[in-house]
């Protein structure tokens, strides 16, 4: 067990390598001195310009540079934010409690709604349930998801009026932040109501981001229990006489699920990339939308960190699933 | 070396005639690739004969008529069928350019991810070692990366634009190919045939090109037509964030960027971009399944 961990540990601090190449390269590659870029400063007088190039370290050769980029990141140490002034690492983790919560309702509701719908096609194979599942779980695969807020927006907000347009809470609330999840806060904070306004702008910004990862759940749901359905042991639990629901929740689902969850674990990259969009259109202050701030606003350092961090987080997701993926089953665990 | 090319072209000679005919059974039992393939084929036709559809230009903007709704609608005109954006342009006549440029985008990011991708497959899965290893390395960076972060960041190197919104999405997509492309060298490079060819002289480039990679194509199309879906909605989304095509171009993805300000008074700036890009991608997923269902030998019966 112990040598399978270490194994998939040891294939991911390549990635982890090259991920920082591509990071650190980044700003090197970027038109334009780096000085400035880093700076944020443009014209900067001679004197200082080979002060700050010491202080950077920029007149290192490279793979000294290199080295201090990676010991810096060792230290935790990203560089600072050339619009604020405050360390990167920090922005970030001050901004990621918002994104995390986006994050696990988008994923509750593709899970809770995407696992049923895809067990339900399975069993009614053929028939029209599984024809409107698949159509509609296509339909959401392909679906622009910017576009897919706009008319949520347009929809719930514009013309029912039942949802707010922007934001993480009704600014009429003062909400202590404790958790950072504002579901949480909000419920800590005594105020009335304001657990139902945090809900409230949740609520589209969650189905937004749910939306591909559910059509990829559904899908993949479906295929599993279409194989194990196919099995021998299935066959038999029916034949005891045991009833459908029965054989399907419990026999197949338990085998089913497999497959299902190494998907659910490769989400968490499309949950990342679809916070960039569902953050922006709904004015979400989580890392998605600062990311894309930051590169409107040509701050390299904070970009930079940013990619960094998040690659590292979908990499440590991943990898946590491989490892959970071996331990439930044991076949994986020998066969490498 | 003249002698094994005659016998490749006896052996073209006796296969039966037709897969195309077969392929051809297999793709229009399905429905849905056949309602894809058609809505390809009209969005191909409509951006080819753009200039002859619409009377408008797509940049022309008619001041007098901004924000006019769709013609059923009231205050709308049969000039405009789907309405005028905030600036008075055709809206209709933007989508039947847009779409030159979305199918363009899928063209080019499809053969860049396509061509180089199936080199360095053909490469990593004929020479393996060293070569492999770093190779597959390099792949596995690239797909730890989410695709549309990868992209930002490389569209942050090389500035916004459409041609630089391709090639980021075509890097980002390079993994898919490469890695089909290997898995499907090993898997042929064992086979009788190819060491028959080996053994007859046949040099590494004719072995790789000419033997080898026509029997890795299926499941390549197959992806290609899916690559198509994925690069239209990539750049769709790169032109929504300002990071791709830029704003007076009329693609899709940026005729929605400053949509959300029009949201409660013109809902069809709104709606009918977003409704093409749905449309177009969603064809291309059905045709792409409908293609892996014909070509894959697998669910051949």
């Amino acid at each position: 067990m112990l040598k399978f961990i270490l194994k998939r540990i040891s294939v991911v601090i390549p990635t982890f390598i090259g991920v920082t190449l591509l990071t650190f390269a980044l700003i090197r590659l970027i038109p334009g001195d780096p000085v400035e870029l880093m700076a944020g400063e443009r014209g900067i007088d001679p004197i200082r310009h080979a002060q700050l190039l010491h202080q950077m370290g920029l007149d290192q050769p490279i793979l000294v540079q290199y080295w201090d980029y990676l010991v810096g990141i060792f230290h935790a140490d990203l560089g600072t934010s050339v619009v604020t002034r405050a360390p990167v690492i920090k922005e970030f983790f001050t901004l990621f409690p918002a994104t995390l919560e986006l994050s696990i309702c988008a994923m509750i509701i593709a899970v809770v709604v995407g696992l049923p719908a895809g067990i339900i096609a399975a069993v009614r194979r053929g028939k029209f349930t599984d024809y409107s599942v698949m159509g509609l779980s296509l339909t959401g695969y392909s679906m622009p998801i910017f576009w897919w807020g706009l008319l949520l927006i347009l929809l719930f907000s514009v013309s029912l009026g039942w949802t707010p347009v922007s934001g993480r809470i009704s600014a009429t609330y003062w909400v202590d932040e404790v958790t950072g999840f504002m579901l949480i806060d909000s419920l800590l904070s005594n105020e009335a109501g304001a657990f139902l306004s945090a809900v409230q702008h949740l609520i589209l910004p969650s189905i937004v981001l749910a939306t591909i990862p559910l059509a990829v759940i559904a899908r993949m749901t479906r295929s599993a229990m279409l194989e194990v359905l196919r099995e021998d042991y299935v066959q038999v639990a029916r034949a005891k006489g045991l009833a459908m629901p029965l054989v399907v929740c419990v026999h197949a689902l338990r085998n089913a699920l497999i497959p299902v969850i190494t998907v659910i674990g490769l989400q968490v990259g499309v949950l990342m990339a679809g916070a960039i969009l569902t953050e922006t259109i709904f004015s979400w202050p989580g890392i998605g939308k600062w990311l894309l701030d930051s590169i409107y606003r040509r701050d390299y350092p904070a970009v930079q960190g940013g990619i960094l961090l998040v690659s590292c987080i979908v990499i440590l997701v991943n990898l946590t699933v491989d490892i959970f993926y071996g331990v439930v089953n044991p076949r994986i665990r020998h066969n490498r | 070396m003249s002698e094994p090319i005659q016998a490749t072209a006896a052996i073209e000679e006796i296969a039966p005639p037709g897969p195309w005919r077969e392929f051809w059974s297999y793709f229009s039992e399905n429905r849905g690739a056949l309602i894809g393939f058609g809505f390809i084929v009209l969005v191909l036709l409509a951006a080819l004969f753009a200039p002859l559809l619409t009377p408008h230009s797509p940049f022309e903007q008619y001041r007098d008529y901004i924000l006019t709704p769709p013609a059923w609608q009231d205050g709308g005109l049969w000039r405009f069928p789907l309405g005028t954006d905030e600036v008075g342009r055709d809206i209709l006549t933007r989508l039947i350019y847009g779409g030159r440029l979305s199918l363009f985008m899928g063209m080019i990011v499809v053969s860049m991810s396509l061509v180089l991708g199936t080199l360095i497959g053909l490469m990593a899965g004929y020479a393996r070692g060293v070569t492999d290893t770093l190779v597959m390395r390099a792949m596995d960076i690239i797909m730890a990366l989410p695709s549309l972060l990868l992209a930002l960041a490389i569209v942050t190197i090389l500035g916004p634009g459409l041609i630089n919104a391709a090639i980021a999405i075509a890097i980002t997509y390079l993994p898919h190919y490469v890695r089909i492309t290997r898995a499907s060298v090993m898997a042929e490079s064992s086979k009788d045939y190819v060491i028959a060819s080996q053994v007859s002289g046949a040099g590494v480039m004719r072995l790789v090109f000419i033997t080898i990679l026509p029997n890795c194509m299926a499941p390549l199309i197959v992806q290609a037509s899916l690559g198509f879906s994925n690069a239209i909605l990539d750049a769709a989304a790169l032109g929504f964030i300002g990071l791709g095509a830029q704003p007076p171009s009329p693609e899709w993805g940026a005729m929605l960027s400053g949509a959300l300000e029009f949201i409660q008074r013109a809902w069809w700036v709104v709606t009918f971009p977003g409704l093409m890009i749905l449309m177009t991608v969603l064809a291309f997923n059905l045709m792409g399944d409908g293609l892996r269902d014909a070509l894959d030998p697998k669910m051949k019966r």
